[in-house]
């Protein structure tokens, strides 16, 4: 660890990157731009949410790091031992003991406390690239607040798919002025949003910073007759029997066998560890694998 | 230069500037509500609050703006010593120190373009007294009201209007600091 600065970024970047972070508190939902810096990993893995929690974290912190819900697959497990190394932290899977959170594409299904911090990976932050491919015109559009062209494109899912289609990185508009990109979350996550932890959000290859202070009015873009609906698949974890996470379809054999369980592993594992068991679960063995 | 300009830095960066920073950001997301620092031992007329904020954002890339008593050799060469960033007018700074009746009027200060509300000055406000009572604030970051005691209300009104632009405040007295960001909305004030 001795051979790092304390949390990889040295002092100055993370200065600029600690003044994005309170402009981006400052103007819920607007993408602060900051000069990402060249991290030990590919762009695509995190680049953004790695650089804002290298910023963020102080040695007392507990982090957590998730992918898709899960503690333990690779991205996840790979930026958690990024920080053990760089920053000598703490490191955990549960998600009430941790006070940073870093996340790539899901909000843990437990409410978070005003004590934690929820950091996002985000690939894309801009809600209207595909609509409109021009940084030129999209800027124009947010100081305009010209979001015509993104509820057009919600039209559009009605009309041809007889609802609202999008399903993840589902648009919202924050404190009534910014339309904003949740990061690719499934739209069951968007009620969420309005919590009592910080959310911050980076994009690294993008080079933008943002973020929701607590409290924050966060609003899923809808019509007044096709009201904004939070899915999730129609069943119950067949590990914990839970009804109110969302879940993953696991496909089990080549016979079409399938199974649905949490996308949070650590949801299902306390549960589990409370004694619900799923259809396909068996009780819970603190040693299992 | 004066040898105390030398010292009173932070004696461990990259761990206070952290720790500072955690407390800044969390004062910011969060007005209404004080936060205490350390690490900084800033000459007189500045608080320790006002040198950790300083410490921990400032460098060669924000031009900083003293204001009023602030705007003297002590102070600037103990900023200039410890983080570098160049001093500037008031209509082109990042970060502004003074207090508040050298800090106004605040419309000389940039307050962003409607491309970019980003740019504008974050002052930093020195205060007699700074107390979790006074005018009530509501708005992103309150869950339902706080109180805080502002320098003065109507300024504040005016520039929360602006929002997106706007200017973004920290008030700090002593090792103690608050946050107002441009959102805040200032509705009235207590008994």
């Amino acid at each position: 660890m001795t051979d790092y600065n304390f949390a990889y970024l040295d002092e100055q970047t993370k200065r600029m990157i600690r003044r994005a972070i309170l402009k981006g508190l400052a103007i819920p939902g607007y993408q602060v731009p900051f000069a990402s810096r060249e991290m030990p990993m590919p762009y695509g893995w995190g680049t953004g949410g790695v650089q804002v929690s290298a910023a963020t974290l102080t040695p007392d912190d507990t982090l957590k790091v998730i992918d898709q819900g899960a503690d333990d697959t690779t991205n996840a497990v790979s930026i958690r031992k990024f920080f053990e190394r760089t920053a000598g932290v703490a490191t955990t899977e549960e998600t009430s003991k941790a006070s940073v959170i870093q996340t790539r594409h899901r909000i843990p299904e437990e409410d978070l406390t005003e004590d934690q911090i929820l950091v996002y990976q985000v690939p894309i932050p801009e809600p209207l690239r595909f609509l409109e491919p021009s940084e030129v015109e999209t800027r124009k559009m947010h100081s305009l607040e010209d979001y015509g062209l993104m509820h057009v494109k919600l039209y559009e899912d009605i009309s041809r798919h007889g609802q609202i289609a999008t399903s993840y990185a589902y648009p919202v508009k924050v404190e009534d002025r910014y339309v904003m990109d949740p990061s690719p979350i499934p739209k069951f996550d968007n009620p969420k949003l309005e919590m009592a932890a910080i959310q911050l959000f980076g994009a690294g290859r993008e080079q933008r910073i943002y973020a929701i202070p607590p409290y924050t009015q966060v609003v899923s873009l809808d019509f007044e007759d096709y009201p904004f609906e939070a899915s999730k698949a129609d069943a119950a974890c067949d590990l914990c029997a839970a009804t109110d996470s969302y879940l993953d379809e696991v496909i089990t054999d080549d016979a079409g066998g399938r199974m649905f369980v949490c996308s949070d592993t650590d949801y299902c594992r306390s549960r589990r560890a409370a004694g619900h068991v799923g259809a396909l679960g068996t009780a819970f063995d603190e040693d299992a694998a | 230069m004066h040898m105390q300009s030398l010292q009173g830095g932070f004696s461990s960066e990259p761990v206070e500037a952290a720790v500072a920073f955690r407390a800044a950001m969390s004062a910011m997301a969060r007005p209404g509500r004080i936060e205490t620092v350390a690490g900084a031992q800033p000459p007189a007329p500045m608080s320790v609050a006002a040198g950790v904020l300083i410490l921990t954002l400032c460098d060669p890339e924000t031009p900083v703006f003293l204001a009023g008593a602030w705007d003297c050799p002590e102070v600037r060469d103990w900023i200039t010593f410890h983080t570098g960033a160049p001093f500037a007018g008031p209509e082109t700074c990042a970060f502004a120190l003074g207090d508040w009746a050298a800090v106004t009027p605040l419309s000389r200060f940039p307050i962003g373009t409607p491309e970019y509300p980003d740019r504008s000055t974050t002052v930093i406000v020195e205060m007699s007294e700074l107390s979790e009572a006074g005018a009530t604030l509501s708005g992103p970051g309150i869950q339902s009201s706080a109180t805080l005691s502002l320098p003065e209300i109507a300024p504040m009104q005016a520039n929360a209007v602006l929002f997106p632009l706007g200017l973004d405040f920290f008030l700090t007295c002593g090792d103690r600091l608050a946050g107002l960001p441009r959102t805040t909305k200032i509705s009235n004030v207590e008994g």
